[in-house]
């Protein structure tokens, strides 16, 4: 298993990630419960979509205390590739692995529709000469409105931080945002799903560049294992 | 066996320790002659605890006593042995219909209504009923695929419909979101008939392997019987009387009758059952506890096992404290399921539910014979025949008869409205698309999550909704199609509910599915009332011999009676949803026209019926007239012409006539793209010789269809070999204008982005105010 998907009591977005990944991506991929610690030999982890918890008390906010926690947290701080999506956004920047929050959308209420974005050039992995300019990716979430303080906001623009922007904002998100990383290029976070947006019967296979980005490094290794 | 007769010890709670009077017995919705025959079952006085549990055992909600001979009349097999769909559990064998899909799988699939909890607390009823179906579903070992909503409210005029409308799509897409079970929308009308007890029939479809399907009995004696999920509150105490009676003004009183549902504590309820039923011969029988809760889950499980069973109450989970054994057995605290499990084995079901961090409370014991034994604090609080509380609640045929007014609504002719002139097409069009039975419900299902699973191919808004069956790992599609015309159904229930069935399966026919079966949801009025019991029986022979006529069975469904508020009842209100399949993704078809330079193409002659239709409502406020001709011989034509040519590749968009005719079919099929215009070509009036009618009449068994320019003569060809009398109408540009002409008169010319923005903007408009 290269790709850990996590599983929190409440997640469900956790076949779908484990789907994309190990079925039309062709990485293995398996999901991980929470109580249970992260197994060795795990190169990158998907912190998937759901209500965690049941989003009680706030999204992501019971999530960070669950026991495999302490273990992503040493991983990501050795460098292994962390990407949230929607709920696991969420998570990562309730934990502290992400700045910022995610509150309420400013409509009030659920938002499920493919949204247009905007690719930023972040690093060598997230840009538009990956990307392209602009992606469709479904959104689904109650909760995706990013704030965080100005000067965090002004650190995410200056150091090229900020992956995906809406256009237009559906949510209320401060600067557009959609996507960030965290400074060291390892740990990634967003509302959108691109492993809803990855075969042909789904509205459109943008979401299969964003994953292959994030899964780059492992993808680059896998040849040479295969030939092995 | 030896049936005791002695009368049971006193309650442990002095308070349940009364005389059992007249005032308690009509207090407890049960007749003067429903009293005796429980006397005579008992051979004593029932107490206080048995009294409520026949009282829920007994409502309609539960033993369906006024619809049990009609619902017979439903076929429940398929004729044809060799066609896809066979039926593998029927209708009322257990707590979901299940039809065969090939390769070893199967679908589970169920309706069922919320309407009372609605009416007084939108969005914990809605909500909860999302949860009661998904538990209807995961409970036959089945993982939920999809659910849809049928959904029905007066007119958005009013603020109190509002806030009714927006409490019950919050609470569906609450509770849904949460459970990660993509919902394909479903449809919405609105009617001043439904003002104050508003409809919310909420739908599920799982799949499984033939080989998980699990039993809703009680067998084995000796199996311990297990209590899963959340305690027990006091919420929901006696809902299923609750909604087996009108609704008043004091109904707002019953509050605590609707549940409150947490669906987070659902999703972990579904994933510790899916996966303790994975457990190869773990589980020897479950059933939700859903209305009627611990009392009808026990008596249930008992009944079909043909089994005994014992339940300790001091076993039960508890949220409250001090509940007597009334309120433990009548509760409908949700999220709960009873388990009977294959003796010797407990701890690999307390193994699953320790990892979820679910109770599993081992309550009881499958017993020899045929008694329902409560005990609670030591004492026998309830000891009943358990088939007595299933089988042998009374069976009633009301009288029926027509309502009077029914004569003169259709007594109401064309020729008394004046004919539509060719300047007045374009506000009459806008009229019907802002209409919010017709306009958009984007409103609604932006709101839903109808992506989650990765399956949603068809997102809610096309005919059908269709999803891929990617969970089960087959390359195979999944339709889902809800519909009722009320004003049909109103004007002739039997026909009204045939069209409700043509309509919904030419929607699958359009998106390119086979039928496979029909779950039905029967919202109606009081039955003890002659003119609602009518209305009734009438919509289910119509729907009986439809589903005969097509070979598509009935493997579930609901009855919601008692569906009455101030003025009287609603319109009778049969829901039909149908499941189709479709077994390739370059089949599935979708309403909209996604090219310019397409050929339309009109099939099955031209409309020239306004009876009943929203044209007559938009511009007359009338709901009169006859309801179109129904021809079951012609839409089985036209439905097998649709899916031949789809299969064949030659469709490349299909919509079918239906609420607004002709002109809202075809615009609705140019709003799938920025910009896209038809000019389309009518020869003549057509037989009603009225431009309304031709225009905006709901004529049935007709559906336009878009094909490539190379294929428009060999289709045209086709459909008139078969009688199907195909129209060349015109083709898609990329203009933005909508153009209709008549016999060379043009009647229609304007810009679609014009028609599309009236369409989409009713509902957000009429929301933004509330």
């Amino acid at each position: 298993m290269k790709v850990v998907i996590i599983q929190f009591p409440g997640s469900n977005c956790d076949w779908d990630a484990e789907h994309s990944v190990q079925d039309v991506i062709g990485l293995p991929a398996g999901r991980v419960w929470h109580k249970d610690p992260l197994p060795s030999g795990v190169e990158a982890v998907i912190v998937p979509g759901g209500f965690s918890f049941g989003d009680y008390l706030r999204c992501g906010a019971i999530a960070r205390f669950s026991p495999i926690m302490t273990d992503l947290k040493r991983f990501a701080e050795q460098g292994g590739q962390v990407l949230g999506i929607c709920n696991g956004f969420q998570i990562l920047c309730e934990s502290g692995l992400l700045p910022g929050a995610l509150v309420r959308n400013d409509c009030m209420e659920f938002r499920c529709l493919n949204q247009r974005l905007k690719v930023e050039d972040s690093n060598n992995r997230f840009n538009r000469g990956a990307l392209g300019d602009s992606l469709d990716l479904p959104i689904a979430h109650g909760e995706g409105n990013y704030r965080a303080d100005d000067a965090v906001l002004a650190d995410l623009e200056a150091n090229q931080q900020v992956l995906l922007r809406y256009q237009p904002n559906p949510n209320g998100s401060l600067n557009d945002i959609a996507g960030i990383r965290n400074r060291s290029g390892n740990v990634y976070g967003m509302m959108p799903h691109p492993e809803r947006a990855v075969e042909d019967h789904h509205p459109c296979l943008d979401g299969l560049p964003v994953l292959r980005a994030f899964l780059q490094p492992l993808l680059v290794s896998s040849p040479a294992e295969l030939s092995a | 066996m030896e049936t005791p007769t002695a009368p049971l010890p006193p309650n442990p709670d002095p308070c349940l320790n009364v005389e059992i009077t007249p005032e308690l017995i009509a207090q407890h919705g049960l007749l003067p002659e429903e009293y005796e025959q429980i006397l005579k079952i008992l051979g004593r006085t029932p107490n206080l605890t048995e009294l409520g549990i026949f009282s829920v055992m007994w409502s309609e909600h539960c033993a369906y006593k006024n619809t049990r001979k009609l619902l017979k009349l439903f076929p429940t097999e398929k004729k044809d042995k060799s066609a896809i769909g066979q039926v593998l559990v029927k209708a009322g064998e257990e707590n979901a219909g299940v039809i065969d899909v090939g390769e070893g799988w199967g679908v589970a699939f169920k309706i069922e209504s919320h309407n009372h909890p609605s009416a007084i607390e939108p969005f914990e009823g809605a909500a909860t009923g999302v949860g009661g179906i998904v538990r209807d579903i995961f409970t036959m070992g089945a993982r939920p695929v999809l659910l849809t909503n049928s959904l029905r409210f007066g007119s958005l005029e009013s603020s109190q419909v509002k806030r009714l409308f927006r409490g019950v799509v919050s609470g569906i897409s609450h509770y849904g979101n949460c459970l990660g079970i993509p919902n394909m929308g479903g449809d919405v009308y609105f009617d001043d008939c439904y003002e104050g007890n508003p409809l919310v029939n909420a739908l599920c479809a799982g799949v499984l392997r033939h080989e998980e399907i699990q039993k809703g009995a009680a067998t084995g004696v000796g199996n311990p019987v297990y209590y899963v999920g959340p305690g027990t509150g006091r919420d929901g105490l006696g809902g299923a009387s609750f909604a087996s009676r009108e609704l008043t003004e004091e109904s707002a009183e019953d509050r605590p009758a609707v549940q409150k549902g947490d669906p987070f504590m659902e999703k972990l309820l579904l994933e510790a059952c899916l996966e303790m039923m994975s457990i190869p011969g773990l589980v020897v029988g479950i059933q939700d506890m859903g209305a009627a809760g611990l009392t009808c889950s026990s008596c249930e499980t008992a009944s079909r096992g043909n089994s005994g069973i014992e339940i300790d109450l001091d076993l039960v989970p508890q949220r409250e404290t001090g509940m007597n054994s009334y309120e433990i057995m009548l509760s409908e605290s949700q999220e709960r399921m009873l388990v009977i499990v294959a003796k010797g084995r407990e701890r690999e079901l307390e193994e699953v539910f320790e990892k979820w961090d679910l109770h599993a409370a081992h309550i009881g014991e499958v017993k020899d014979g045929d008694r329902m034994v409560v005990r609670h604090k030591g004492v026998v609080v309830a000891d009943l025949p358990a088939k007595s509380l299933t089988d042998e609640a009374p069976v009633y045929d009301q009288p029926a008869s027509e309502p009077a007014h029914l004569a003169q609504a259709r007594e109401w002719k064309v020729d008394s409205i004046p004919e539509l002139a060719a300047e007045k097409v374009e506000d009459s069009l806008l009229g019907l698309l802002q209409h919010p039975t017709i306009a958009s419900k984007q409103w609604v299902w932006k709101q839903y999550d109808h992506m989650v699973m990765s399956g949603c191919t068809v997102e809610p808004g096309s005919d059908a909704g269709v999803v891929k069956l990617s969970i089960a790992g087959i390359n195979k599609f999944l339709a889902i199609a809800n519909d009722c015309n009320n004003r049909f159904c109103y004007l002739d229930p039997y026909a009204g509910a045939q069209i409700a069935f043509a309509e919904c399966m030419r929607n699958l026919a359009c998106s390119g599915a086979r039928a496979l079966a029909v779950t039905d949801n029967l919202n109606f009025g009081n039955p003890n009332k002659p003119e609602a019991y009518h209305m009734l029986k009438e919509c289910v022979k119509g729907l009986a011999d439809a589903c005969a006529h097509f070979d598509v069975p009935v493997v579930g469904g609901n009855v919601s009676l008692y569906n009455e508020h101030g003025e009287g009842a609603i319109d009778p209100t049969p829901v039909v949803s149908m499941v189709g399949l479709i077994d390739q993704a370059d089949r599935v078809t979708r309403s909209c026209v996604r090219e310019a330079g397409v050929e339309l193409i009109l099939l099955g002659g031209l409309p020239h019926e306004l009876g009943g239709s929203y044209y007559l409502q938009t511009q007359f406020s009338k709901k009169e007239g006859t309801c179109p001709f129904v021809d079951l011989a012609a839409e089985k034509n036209l439905q097998d012409f649709l899916i031949s040519q789809i299969e064949n590749g030659k469709i490349h968009a299909a919509h079918d006539l239906a609420e607004g005719g002709l002109l809202v079919c075809l615009a609705e099929m140019l709003f799938g793209l920025e910009k896209l215009g038809a000019s389309v070509s009518l020869p003549d009036l057509g037989s009603s010789g009225r431009l309304d009618s031709l225009l905006f009449g709901e004529s049935q068994a007709r559906a336009v269809i878009a094909v490539k320019s190379a294929d428009r003569e060999a289709v045209l060809n086709a459909a008139q070999s078969i009688g199907l009398s195909p129209h060349f109408l015109g083709q898609t540009n990329e203009s933005d204008e909508f153009k209709v002409e008549v016999g060379s008169r043009s009647v229609l010319n304007t810009q679609v982005s014009g028609l599309k923005n009236a369409w989409e903007s009713a509902i957000p408009k009429h929301m933004e105010i509330a």
